[in-house]
């Protein structure tokens, strides 16, 4: 630290200091910003090594690589914000290969007049997930945008990984029989997220479900590597990533409502703002599908582990060449799950 | 709210009690054709497949019970008006965003042309954002049956209370029983050509404007109505009364959900309402033409706040697409499948008609939930 300050007059006023045009300029307030905020943050020695790449060996075998850009407002929610958010999205990316998570790169774009403070939060939060997860930021890039140009702050990050020796993962894989395993309770993402927003504000005890699934993921496919497919349900939830799958495998699939978990509070918030708990997203979920040989092993290890608790079998893969997906009511009917169509549902990641 | 609550109300067994039970009344030597007439209960129908626990002879038909489904195209003409043209802040509810007017033109198409189109959750929003933008005119796009008519009404009353001068309603509210009569003076119905038995009652609109409401319609046209809630058990339950009553020779309002809706309704919201709208001599609803005293408009002493007056807006009118079922649909004379266009050009994406706009729309029901049983009911 005392290096840095000799190096700058000033240290960042992390407190009251905003974002200004000059902090993506390129020149010495664009370094000081890095050095004192993003590499003291992310610390670790290839962000250090200060080149605009990182160098690191590669393994033998496949590698996955993965993108994902954040826009979600508000910054902040019950149980994460966009930089926890930001490194948990990609890394789960990686994950749903079946992949071990390596290494993280992180593009931000800062509007102008972006408070320094909740930078730093932003920051220390996405250092602190990264952290936790065991997979290092290791190259980055800033820009800034004029004011009204942005809406506060936009995160991209891209991961890469590697895939275990015979594990074959693909949302082509499901074969009719298959089991649909989903990890735990659905919506909890979502319904946190717009109980803050401003128009709609209501108290909850909802929390976002935002965590690293690479941990769990590596204990399923250590157990079972044949696991067909594998997905999170984040934008357009449950419902989206069923008839995707269904559409890439041109199969048909069934679920069963009374199967799916949904928390009270997150079913209660639904009901009073008319949503389907199927189609709001989720951050911290998975949804796996394997022969049906496999359906109880899998669901065994899932179980076992923190983030898997509440883990249910909750359908089957049936042939269908129209890729439906259908759902047997808790009341005892049956209907389709399809897509969203073009609901008006804010930015949620 | 408890969930708990909610979830006896879909409860898998006392649904499979209330299917015998039904099955056990149902007739077998006669149909039974049932019209729920509110979108909320068209959507709670398909969503939770009440269809496949009612015994083949007891048909629903899917009403016009869906605000934005019976909105005419001159009036969603009016609203692409007010947003392109006058430069107004409109604010609507999400369900208007997609309707297809002159051209299939939306107000969707026209927000991301640059209009300032903002989507709000209630007709307060709209008041706020008048609040915030002294400078701009604001119109909220009123849509709906007396179930959102309370509010507009609080609304107008508050926007009149603080002399808002940029504040005004394009007012579209119809109302629920006069439409019911104009379905049953349609010729098909009148000449029993398609019969309509009985009808499952609104429920939220009678919590406004109670079970009384329909009283005058059950007499006249010797139909029974059960007023019932939006959840699946509600909906069953309504059927075994409505199936109870046609076997005694009936034709009687019953109230199902008791729990919210009283004979009288709610008459504090009737008052305020009173106070801001008053009846239009006649309204024209999507499907069903010219019905007499079938909306509302706002009193005289509203007239400041009327954007109907405020701003000159053109009539256009342009025909339906001709291959589009819509009017049939909502009349109850055919079903979505029966549409050439159904789940071909028209699908809840691209809507070409205004039954698969709105997820209470009886053909988006139907596409979203319930494609699978197309061919199962073509027999029926």
């Amino acid at each position: 630290m005392n290096q840095i300050k000799r190096r700058y007059p000033r240290p960042l006023d992390l407190r009251q200091g905003r974002i200004d045009l000059g902090h993506g300029s390129g020149g010495r307030a664009m370094a000081q910003l890095i050095e004192e905020l993003f590499e003291a943050q992310f610390d670790n020695p290839m962000l250090s090594q200060r080149n605009d790449q990182a160098c690191f060996p590669v393994q033998a075998g496949r590698m996955v690589m993965t993108t994902d850009g954040f826009v979600i407002s508000p910054l902040f929610f019950p149980g994460g914000d966009i930089g926890s958010l930001a490194v948990h999205g990609t890394i789960n990316d990686v994950a749903m290969a079946g992949a071990r998570p390596l290494y993280l790169a992180c593009g931000m774009i800062l509007e102008e007049g972006f408070p320094l403070a909740d930078l730093r939060r932003i920051v220390a939060s996405m250092a602190g997930a990264a952290k936790d997860a065991g997979v290092p930021i290791v190259t980055g890039d800033t820009k800034v945008v004029e004011r009204g140009k942005g809406d506060g702050i936009f995160i991209t990050t891209t991961g890469v990984g590697v895939v275990p020796d015979g594990v074959n993962i693909g949302a082509d894989r499901a074969r009719p029989g298959d089991a649909v395993l989903l990890s735990g309770s659905i919506g909890d993402h979502g319904t946190a997220v717009l109980s803050k927003r401003e128009s709609l504000s209501f108290e909850t005890e909802i929390v976002s479900d935002s965590a690293a699934l690479h941990g769990l993921v590596a204990e399923m496919v250590a157990i079972v590597p044949g696991i067909h497919v594998m997905r999170d349900p984040t934008r357009g939830g449950l419902a989206a990533l069923l008839n995707e799958i269904a559409v890439e495998s041109g199969v048909g699939i069934i679920v069963r409502e009374s199967a799916i978990p949904v928390v009270p509070a997150v079913q209660g918030a639904c009901e009073l703002l008319g949503l389907d708990p199927l189609y709001v997203a989720n951050e911290g979920k998975l949804c796996a599908f394997c022969a049906p040989e496999d359906a109880e092993r899998l669901l065994a290890v899932m179980s076992g582990h923190p983030l898997g608790r509440n883990a249910a079998i909750i359908g089957e893969v049936i042939e269908d060449d129209r890729s439906f997906v259908q759902m047997r009511t808790t009341l005892g009917g049956s209907r389709i799950v399809d897509w969203l169509a073009g609901e008006q549902l804010p930015r949620i990641c | 709210m408890s969930v708990r609550f909610i979830d006896e109300f879909r409860d898998g067994t006392l649904a499979g009690k209330l299917a015998s039970g039904i099955a056990a009344a149902a007739d077998p030597g006669r149909a039974y054709h049932l019209m729920e007439f509110c979108g909320g209960h068209t959507h709670a129908i398909f969503r939770y497949g009440v269809q496949d626990l009612l015994p083949q002879n007891v048909r629903l038909i899917h009403g016009p019970g869906c605000p934005v489904c019976v909105l005419p195209i001159p009036r969603v003409a009016h609203a692409l008006q007010l947003a392109s043209e006058h430069g107004v802040i409109l604010c609507t509810y999400g369900d208007m965003l997609r309707v297809p007017g002159p051209e299939l033109r939306t107000l969707l198409k026209a927000k991301a042309r640059g209009a300032d189109i903002r989507m709000v959750w209630s007709c307060l929003d709209a008041l706020k954002i008048a609040q915030a933008n002294p400078k701009r005119e604001v119109v909220f796009f009123a849509i709906g049956f007396e179930t959102t008519t309370p509010p507009t009404a609080v609304a107008l009353s508050q926007a009149k209370a603080l002399r808002l001068t940029n504040f005004s309603v394009h007012c579209n509210h119809v109302l629920t029983p006069p439409a019911i009569m104009g379905l049953l003076a349609t010729e098909e119905h009148r000449s029993g050509a398609v019969p309509l038995d009985g009808f499952i009652g609104p429920a939220h609109v009678s919590a406004v404007i109670g079970s009384r409401a329909f009283e005058p319609f059950a007499e006249r046209h010797r139909r029974p109505v059960v007023i019932a809630g939006f959840e699946p058990l509600d909906v069953m339950q309504s059927i075994l009364m409505l199936i109870r009553q046609l076997n005694d020779g009936r034709a009687e309002v019953e109230n199902e959900y008791t729990r919210v809706v009283s004979r009288e309704g709610n008459v504090k919201a009737q008052a305020m309402m009173a106070e801001v709208f008053e009846v239009r001599e006649a309204f024209e609803w999507r499907g069903l033409g010219d019905l007499p005293l079938s909306a509302l408009k706002l009193r005289e002493e509203y007239a400041a706040f009327d954007a109907e007056r405020r701003f000159a807006l053109r009539h256009e009118h342009v025909a339906d697409n001709k291959a589009c079922e819509c009017p049939d649909i909502l009349r109850g004379l055919k079903q979505p499948a029966d549409c050439k266009l159904f789940a071909t050009i028209c699908t809840p994406e691209n809507p070409i008609g205004s039954c698969m706009v709105s997820s209470e729309g009886a053909c988006a029901a139907w596409y979203t939930y319930g494609r699978t049983r197309e061919r199962r009911l073509a027999a029926v």
